[in-house]
């Protein structure tokens, strides 16, 4: 019952961290920020969702698998993150700054 | 619970869609293909969401393969298809 409410509650908070990821990629103003809000709130969005899955589901093997799919997604996260943040700085592109008040 | 699990799914979905809506016109391809990326992470969200909602375990492998096509498609987007950028936008 505790875990049932638990899980729950991890699902909604991650659909709140997914929330903000998408808020990030839709205003923040360079693509390396973009990429921030997108690999890591995103990450936590979906590490949330599955842990929360786990501890709803029925069978440990099941929860395992749910829980296993998150280490895959940050590692290919971690990779593609850095494989566009290298491109672009290969680009030419500038970080973005504050201009001076 | 089941309810609970297809509800955020709907509403990851609905995320998506507007993400989907307001970076499909004018930005530079790389918000695009940050916009596909998205579509990977917040879709296996929902096939694990889903997984749940409707019992059917299979949806899990199908969020694995969908997780390994994105990383594929972002590496291949960035040593092969962003070539060149103009100056002034980002």
């Amino acid at each position: 019952m505790i875990a049932d409410w638990a899980g729950g509650a991890l699902i909604v908070t991650g659909a709140l961290f997914y929330f903000a990821g998408t808020l990030g990629l839709l205003r923040f103003p360079d693509v390396y920020c973009r990429l921030h809000a997108l690999t890591k709130a995103d990450n936590i969005g979906l590490g949330c969702v599955l842990l929360g899955l786990a501890l709803q589901a029925d069978s440990v093997a099941l929860a395992c698998k749910l829980v296993l799919v998150w280490p895959l997604v940050l590692v290919a996260t971690a990779s593609v993150s850095y494989a566009i943040a290298q491109r672009a700085d290969t680009l030419g592109i500038e970080p973005w700054k504050q201009d001076p008040p | 619970m089941m309810t609970l699990a297809s509800f955020v799914a709907l509403f990851l979905l609905g995320n998506l869609a507007v993400a989907i809506y307001a970076t499909a016109g004018g930005r530079t391809a790389a918000d695009r293909m940050l916009v596909a990326l998205l579509f990977g992470s917040t879709g296996v969200g929902i096939l694990a969401l889903l997984s749940v909602a409707v019992g059917a375990t299979g949806l899990i492998d199908v969020a694995l393969v969908l997780a390994l096509l994105a990383a594929v498609t972002g590496i291949a987007f960035a040593r092969r298809a962003w070539v060149e950028e103009q100056a002034d936008d980002r």
